[in-house]
């Protein structure tokens, strides 16, 4: 981590004086700084009306629970961003598997994967909800194709990309079909399944908006739509905090993963 | 010069272990078809240590894939102890110029990769692990990962890994190309030390002509385009040769006529 850091850096003189102050104190400080921006947002007249103070904002956490909203909407929203999700993975790694596999496969499948994917889910929402109705299965359909074909693409590509020596070595020490891939296959694009455990994630909750304009009674999504309608900005930042929240929390507890499970790596996915 | 006409050495009265009988191999590419082996025979005999040289893209690799069984000839069969090489084989082993090593197992699981697709259960496979990386002297980076090691140490590891196999023939691919001088003659001597206590054949390609005379006792000279053997020199000093072997004026006169052999290839290639 030191290293990249020093990358340009006069060799010899040691550790600049940023690098001196713990992380968890750099932590502290753009907090702060971050709060006194909103502070200022609160009180600029242009702004003070779509970004009330933190008292406010904070404060109607208590409002939302006593509506018995606040956790109807995060367990709603969990729970269909998880199914959905999950949906995702375990249709998205086989399905790569074979397109790296058999190239009729891949010929077939890849470009639409490729064309689908440049779609904003909010554009074909519509017909979802047409097709699946409304409530839980439209949100989580709509969750699942969108990382479905997220990591579809990103575990493919690891599968094609898998050393062929390392395939060679295998074979020529006895290593039979079954053997390379349990061994040497499925372990080579470890990295990149997780890549796609974590950009699949992102993308869960980056289409969680579009996934609950499918006429949602709850969530996260749906209620900042339904805040909107009656203006109620202090909850309504309360909510796009608390996605970002549970984005961090998530990428975090993935990158711990990736750290656990890829060491090995000569060098490390961005 | 057919190579079965000239088995004059030593090794000619050993059986034939590797029998190459007229290989031919034609690539598909883009400029339409390539020959890449244009009819290659060869007796290799038990215990023998045979180098290949000749300029890039002469075909050595090519030959050296076919006898693993990672490729097949367009014509022409290949035969290890007496039966027809249909595919890869555990009595035949390759060490790669890349190493490939597997970088998520440690030293010691890499060895074990190759105990454990003989046969050998777990327990037994850990303990044996440790006597094929004491051969190459690793014993002490049994848990390192391969990013952890130098070059040299990787390809010791990956040396003791085709060790592990039990091959009867060891196929090396230009194994020491990516080391630095030193290394390599270290890594040479110590490949002759385990060659003479372990019996192998070995099949061994190089560009390095010095490389090529200490190791072998019969050295190949290849053409190229398309690649045939153009000659086969008997290397007819005793072992172990060490690097005072270098200063005989043997070794040079060897040297000079290897050397002028290839350097004409390489001006073929070049045209």
């Amino acid at each position: 981590m030191n290293k990249e850091n020093q990358v340009g850096k006069q060799p010899g003189k040691s550790v600049s004086w940023a690098d001196r102050i713990p992380h968890w104190v750099w932590l502290l400080i753009s907090l702060a700084i971050a709060f006194g921006l909103w502070t200022l947002l609160s009180v600029l007249p242009a702004t003070s009306r779509a970004f009330p103070n933190a008292i406010k904002v904070f404060g109607s956490i208590k409002t939302m629970y006593d509506r018995g909203k606040l956790l109807e909407d995060i367990g709603s929203s969990l729970r269909s961003v998880s199914v959905g999700y999950l949906l995702g993975f375990v249709t998205a790694v086989p399905i790569a598997f074979l397109m790296a596999w058999y190239k009729p496969v891949r010929f077939v499948l890849e470009p639409w994967i490729q064309f689908i994917r440049n779609i904003p889910p909010l554009a074909y929402v519509p017909l979802i909800v047409i097709a699946a109705g409304v409530g839980f299965k439209p949100q989580v359909i709509v969750i699942w194709i969108a990382c479905f074909l997220t990591m579809c693409i990103t575990v493919f590509q690891g599968v094609i990309n898998v050393d062929e020596t390392l395939i060679k070595a295998a074979r020529v020490l006895g290593a039979k079909d079954r053997d390379i891939f349990v061994r040497v296959v499925f372990p080579a694009t470890t990295p990149f399944i997780l890549t796609a455990v974590r950009l699949g994630a992102s993308v869960a909750l980056t289409t969680l908006i579009a996934a609950e304009s499918t006429g949602a009674i709850a969530g996260l999504g749906m209620r900042i739509r339904s805040l909107n309608n009656s203006f109620e900005s202090a909850p309504m930042l309360l909510y796009v905090i608390l996605i970002g929240i549970i984005g961090i929390c998530v990428e975090k507890l993935i990158k711990y993963l990736e750290r656990r499970l890829t060491s090995w790596q000569e060098k490390r996915e961005i | 010069m057919a190579g079965e006409a000239r088995n004059l050495t030593s090794t000619g009265s050993r059986p034939v272990r590797v029998k190459i009988d007229n290989v031919v191999k034609k690539f598909n590419g883009r400029n339409g078809e390539m020959v890449a082996l244009n009819g290659v025979s060869l007796d290799i005999h038990d215990n023998e240590f045979i180098c290949v040289v000749g300029p890039s893209g002469c075909g050595k690799s090519t030959l050296l894939n076919i006898i693993a069984g990672l490729l097949e000839p367009t014509e022409g069969k290949v035969y290890c102890d007496g039966k027809e090489v249909t595919g890869t084989g555990t009595e035949r082993g390759v060490v790669f110029q890349q190493y490939a090593l597997f970088p998520w197992l440690t030293v010691r699981k890499n060895v074990m990769f190759a105990l454990e697709m003989r046969g050998l259960k777990r327990k037994e496979a850990k303990e044996k692990a440790m006597e094929y990386l004491e051969m190459v002297d690793l014993a002490k980076f049994a848990d390192s990962y391969p990013k952890e090691l130098s070059g040299g140490m990787k390809q010791r590891v990956a040396i003791a890994r085709a060790y592990a196999a039990e091959p009867e023939v060891l196929l090396m691919d230009e194994p020491f190309g990516a080391l630095d001088a030193q290394t390599r003659t270290q890594l040479q001597t110590e490949l002759l030390e385990t060659w003479e206590k372990h019996n192998k054949t070995c099949f061994f390609i190089t560009h390095d002509v010095d490389e090529a005379i200490i190791l072998a006792q019969r050295v190949i000279i290849m053409s190229a385009r398309p690649g045939r053997i153009k000659e086969i020199v008997d290397v007819n000093i005793p072992y172990p040769r060490t690097q005072e072997t270098k200063m005989t004026q043997e070794f040079i006169d060897l040297k000079n006529h290897i050397w002028s052999q290839v350097y004409q290839e390489y001006l073929e290639v070049r045209k």
